[in-house]
């Protein structure tokens, strides 16, 4: 059985994406800032993807601009954010421990240039309170930026009423939405978001594109000077082809997304469910607030990377939060953020399902699990230790 | 191209030598959990030559290869042979591993060292030179 169960690192193109995307390579090539009809149609097409992103999120289409992805998006957004709050004088930003590397990494750059960053604790359900953003907000604060859905654990953020909080108090708010588009029903509006990314490689559109929504009167700083693509806050011809794949992606995803999370969320509490039961392990994040595909634990004594690869040989693809996973050998900072012990986040595992998950492919991937967390435990000098009663659980 | 070379894979999946040695007279370990991985060696000496040997690893896929590959290329070898296991050798029968996975062949040659020093002590033997001079290799990002 092959099971792809990583789709919170990417998914597969979704049928009607690919063919959004096809007549404009092969037919409408046209640069969309020239004169010219194929230059037009083209144009066209790319307003007509903006009013699709714009009608998915409920914004206007002038509050759209399209991106090389969440990264972009995400950079884009916070030293924008920064750069009007230093002009007024403020220079603190409150996000929190466990927001991606495009978030944090881009708060570490602002941080040397002297802004002040309070990350807020997400210890325990993986999920922050309105009540610590509202205690964490000052005079000087210029921004609040918190993840609508964490990439690793799934968890969802109580994004209306931080964006109430922050409305209320005139302190700009971003969401990285990355995780969350297509996946579960968004209103920038109703929940007072002032900018929010997002990334089609997310929801079965094609990689390398995104967008970014900013509300009208927020001011945008370039990251890329050019013509006058994107209302001049964007250089470089658009990636057409891209975009008309991202918002068709962007359609069906949020057409079906009650349908979706209908048909995997109870799978996803059966795989939790079916996990739960092997020993000494634990679901990370909190078990209702969290995305409809996302599964994420964390198995004692055994290493993640290990797991993988012995998933992958029984035709699962899936992930780990394990230093040896991660390219850089240091323990996931989500799983850290947490409050997970980082023996333990070395044992992590994370599945993401997708609409096409069936209840055959959960049993099967529960049996896999079982089986090779077994076998690793057999061979773990940790477990023996554990067993033998020289090391205690951490896990219980 | 895959993360692993077939020999690494091989060694992965189907390692030898794995599991506890009860009559073992010599035990070592090397590495914490905290880095995310610990290797055991158990040593069975007799007559000078390593009558047998046996590990358990918790790590990632080139922890487990490594342990398999070094305790076969000490298996029915002399002592003195056993200790002059350097982790250069081991990396050299897997046929290469990744540059950041270089660390566990490391812990590999350790644990032998240490289950060796286990060894001489339990026989009140002097702990040879080689054992006491003995440095691991400095690791990266550890
Ligand atoms: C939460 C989150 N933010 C940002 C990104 C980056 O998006 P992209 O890969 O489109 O740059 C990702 C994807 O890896 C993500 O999961």
């Amino acid at each position: 059985m092959k099971i792809y169960a990583d789709n919170a690192a990417t998914t597969r193109m979704s049928r009607r994406a690919i063919e959004a995307m096809i007549p404009y390579m092969e037919e409408v090539y046209g640069n969309p800032s020239s004169l010219y009809s194929i230059g037009q149609e083209a144009k066209d097409a790319l307003e007509s993807a903006r009013e699709t992103v714009a009608g998915c999120l409920g914004c206007s289409p002038g509050e759209i601009i399209f991106t090389s992805g969440g990264s972009e998006a995400d950079n884009q957004a916070l030293f924008s954010a920064a750069s009007a709050g230093e002009r007024k004088g403020k220079k603190h930003i409150i996000s929190t421990a466990f927001e991606h590397h495009a978030v944090l990494h881009a708060l570490k750059r602002l941080e040397k240039e002297g802004f002040e960053i309070t990350l807020l604790d997400v210890s325990g359900s993986g999920v922050v309170s309105p009540k610590q953003v509202e205690e964490a907000i000052r005079p000087d604060t210029c921004l609040v930026t918190i993840m609508y859905a964490n990439n690793e654990i799934g968890t969802i953020q109580p994004i209306a009423e931080i964006g109430r909080i922050c409305r209320e108090k005139g302190v700009t708010f971003h969401t990285d939405a990355v995780q969350a588009v297509g996946h579960v029903n968004i209103n920038v509006k109703d929940e007072n978001i002032d900018m929010l990314s997002l990334s089609a490689h997310k929801f079965h559109g094609p990689k390398g594109v995104g967008a970014l929504y900013c509300r009208k009167g927020i001011p945008l700083l370039n990251l890329i000077e050019g013509g006058a693509q994107e209302g001049g806050k964007r250089g470089g011809t658009e990636n057409v082809p891209g975009i008309m794949g991202l918002a068709a992606a962007m359609q069906e995803a949020c057409d079906k997304i009650d349908e979706s999370a209908a048909h995997i969320t109870p799978l996803r509490d059966r795989l939790i469910e079916g996990l739960e039961r092997i020993p000494h392990s634990i679901l990370n994040g909190d078990c209702k607030k969290r995305l409809p595909g996302n599964v994420n634990f964390c198995f004692e004594a055994i290493e993640g990377e290990s797991l993988l690869l012995l998933l992958d040989d029984k035709g699962i693809s899936a992930s780990s939060g394990s230093a040896c996973t991660s390219g850089s050998l240091h323990a996931s900072h989500v799983l850290l953020a947490l409050g997970r012990a980082v023996e333990i986040a070395h044992g992590s595992l994370r599945l993401s399902i997708a609409e096409d998950i069936t209840q055959e492919q959960v049993d099967y991937m529960i049996k896999a699990v079982d089986e090779v967390v077994a076998y690793l435990r057999s061979i773990s000098p940790v477990w023996r230790d554990l067993q033998e009663g020289k090391r205690e659980f951490i896990l219980k | 191209m895959a993360l692993y070379n077939e020999k690494v894979m091989d060694h992965f999946r189907n390692p030898r030598n794995v599991g506890a040695l009860e009559d073992a007279n010599g035990v070592g370990e090397s590495g914490n959990a905290v880095c995310g991985d610990i290797m055991k060696v158990y040593l069975k000496i007799e007559d000078g030559i390593v009558k047998d040997v046996g590990f358990e690893t918790f790590g990632c896929g080139s922890a487990i290869a490594s342990s398999s590959m070094a305790t076969e290329l000490i298996k029915g070898k002399p002592v003195e042979e056993a200790l002059e296991l350097s982790n250069k050798a081991v990396v050299e029968a897997l046929e290469g591993l990744p540059l950041r996975k270089v660390h566990c062949s490391i812990l590999a040659e350790e644990a032998i060292k240490a289950a060796l020093e286990d060894y001489y002590r339990k026989q009140g033997l002097p702990i040879p030179q080689k054992i006491l001079d003995y440095k691991p290799a400095v690791e990266e990002d550890h």
